[in-house]
């Protein structure tokens, strides 16, 4: 009987740091300035300050990787944790709008908060808030009843992201980010222009997600087969529900507030590891926190080096993979559904 | 061994479901060691019944009692400690091996994370051996048939080690030879003498053969309740599914229930 071991455990994960270190050294050694391993190394950790391949890779190429590692985190784990408690495998933060919460919590104090004292330091507040209020009204309005319907879920993500495009449009028109590019920062995920001074924040919150998540892996599995199935197994599904709303809504938050409106992320990644390691959750949330960081790492990387002299937004990278895989997988769900005669 | 609770009862359990009225004044005990059936037409509140116990519904009156103790003073871990129910059917959105759905039987025994114990795998193993779909182990849930779904939640269940076991209707999918099969290890199980089993049904002849004593719900009261010999007789059966049947008598001395087939007239 195939089991969850200790050694498959520590194999997989071992793997994917693996992964996630060379990617991040081709981070490191790739961009417009192409540099050795070696030059990237003695950058890193010997050479004094003030030659270019230090300012390279200390200011510019470093901080991009750990910030794109953080958000390809954060955007794995809560798109896993979405799927599971919405029983649905397209479930996905942007697809279901509430990554466009978070963005409208971020514009709306970027925008209107100026007035009451806010500066940028409350925008990942803001943009947690936002996802939150996304997540419940995406429970009350698609989440009656004891199965939430795909099209339903879908449906509703679609109507919220038009919403929230069309508010941050507005939000931004009160003050001048409607000028030059600064909107389309967040419109189409970007970490070009992130604030370093948001890291303690975007950390905090994804550590306090991922451990949330991680403490109720088991849990999770179980919830996987519905609310009642899970009660009949011992677990107190409300506050268990409760709990990873909120972590998910911190990771979401968290992302969004570095890094704009990056798509499809928690969609690929989990998809992709369930063909490889399976569904249990206990391995696929910190399968998909490193797996999606390793992702979003190259993502980047090929985002600001593959035209020369012009970056790319990462979020047109990942949209461009992520759109055609959802079409795929939504037409299997459909086929599969028909193949069932439609019973659940 | 605990000993555990020496009978699940039902004590005037009333309960609405948006108005409508499902159960009125459900009064029944099953005792530990017995097999109980829990028969009635479609809508006659059976699953209702069973989801007051078993998590989803709340009474709004009467109570139930697992042993002394009313059943909503009950942790839902300590509830699924005693309490196993083998729901219908289950929709899975992820391919789970049937090993693993077998597996997530002990989490009410296992802490919130960590690795399944050789305990765990033993008894996920032997649960499989006894409903036999040892063979089905390492089978995505999603490519399974409807029958061996249901047998995997069978073994689920087993696996929980409860006192108690509520089944609910657990071979509408089964073919005769799985029926028979299952209901032998629900024999077996009350027969430990842990706890009882009750037991929705739509086969009544199946239903009168294995179970020591028969509920007949309808519009949500207990119409009888009794041995299947002193329970069902053409009028009953009229009343609770408004159909004509014969009752005769088995080859094991059980009744045997023989609808009554409409004919055209002028036959």
């Amino acid at each position: 009987m195939k089991h969850l071991t200790p050694a498959r455990f520590a194999y997989t994960l071992g793997l994917l740091t693996l992964l996630l270190l060379a990617v991040a050294c081709f981070g490191l050694v790739t961009g417009p300035s192409s540099l050795t391993l070696a030059d990237a190394w003695s950058a890193l950790l010997g050479a004094e300050a003030g030659s270019p391949a230090v300012d390279i890779v200390r200011g510019i190429r470093l901080p991009r990787i750990l910030l794109a590692s953080l958000v390809g985190a954060s955007l794995a784990t809560s798109g896993v944790l979405f799927q599971a408690l919405l029983r649905n495998p397209l479930a996905d933060p942007f697809i279901l709008g509430v990554s466009g919460g978070a963005a409208l919590g971020a514009i709306a104090v970027l925008s209107l908060g100026g007035v009451v004292g806010l500066g940028y330091g409350a925008v990942p507040p803001a943009a947690f808030a936002g996802s939150l209020v996304a997540i419940l009204l995406l429970y009350v309005v698609a989440g009656r009843g004891s199965r939430v319907s795909a099209t339903g879920l879908l449906l509703t993500g679609v109507v919220f992201n038009a919403f929230a495009s069309a508010a941050i449009i507005f939000l931004a028109s009160l003050s001048d980010m409607l000028e030059g590019s600064r909107i389309f920062i967040w419109l189409i995920g970007n970490l070009s222009a992130s604030r370093m001074d948001v890291i303690p924040w975007l950390v905090v919150f994804l550590a306090a997600g991922l451990c949330a998540a991680f403490f109720s892996a088991r849990g999770l599995n179980v919830l996987a087969l519905g609310e009642e199935a899970a009660e009949q197994l011992g677990i107190e599904t409300e506050r268990f529900k409760r709990v990873l709303l909120l972590a998910s809504s911190l990771m979401v938050g968290a992302a969004v507030s570095v890094s704009g409106l990056v798509g499809f992320v928690g969609l690929i990644i989990p998809h992709g590891l369930r063909l490889w390691i399976g569904p249990d959750h206990r391995l696929l949330l910190p399968a998909a926190a490193l797996g999606g960081a390793s992702f979003l790492v190259v993502c980047d990387t090929v985002a600001r080096s593959l035209l020369a002299g012009r970056e790319l937004p990462v979020g047109a990278i990942t949209a461009l993979v992520g759109g055609p895989l959802f079409l795929f997988l939504l037409r299997r769900s459909q086929q599969r559904l028909l193949s069932d005669g439609g019973s659940p | 061994m605990e000993s555990g609770a020496p009978s699940l009862s039902f004590e005037h359990v009333a309960m609405a479901l948006g108005g409508r009225p499902i159960l009125r004044d459900v009064d029944f005990r099953l005792e530990r060691g017995e097999m109980v059936g829990l028969l009635g037409r479609n809508g006659a509140g059976k699953t209702s019944l069973l989801r007051l116990v078993s998590g989803g519904l709340r009474p709004d009156s009467g109570s139930i009692f697992l042993g002394e103790r009313d059943v909503e003073s009950f942790s839902r871990r300590e509830l699924a400690r005693e309490i196993a129910t083998v729901p219908q059917d289950l929709h899975v959105p992820f391919p789970y091996l049937a090993g693993e759905l077998v597996l997530m039987g002990r989490t009410p025994h296992q802490k919130p994370f960590g690795f399944e114990s050789p305990d765990d795998l033993r008894l996920a193993r032997q649960a499989m051996e006894r409903v036999g779909i040892a063979d089905l182990a390492d089978r995505p849930i999603d490519r399974l048939s409807g029958g061996e779904r249901q047998l995997v939640l069978f073994a689920r269940a087993l696996a929980q080690e409860p006192n108690w076991l509520l089944l609910d209707e657990p071979t509408a999918f089964l073919d005769l030879r799985h029926r028979i099969d299952l209901l032998a290890v629900v024999r077996d199980f009350v027969g430990g003498g842990r706890g009882g089993a009750l037991v929705v049904s739509h086969d009544l002849a199946l239903a009168a053969r294995v179970c020591d004593r028969i509920v007949v719900l309808s519009e949500g009261r207990v119409l009888a309740q009794g041995a299947p010999s002193d329970v069902l007789d053409p009028d009953l059966i009229e009343s609770a599914f408004g159909m004509e049947a014969e009752v005769v008598s088995g080859p094991d001395g059980r009744p045997l229930v023989v609808p009554r087939m409409a004919r055209p007239e002028g036959r």
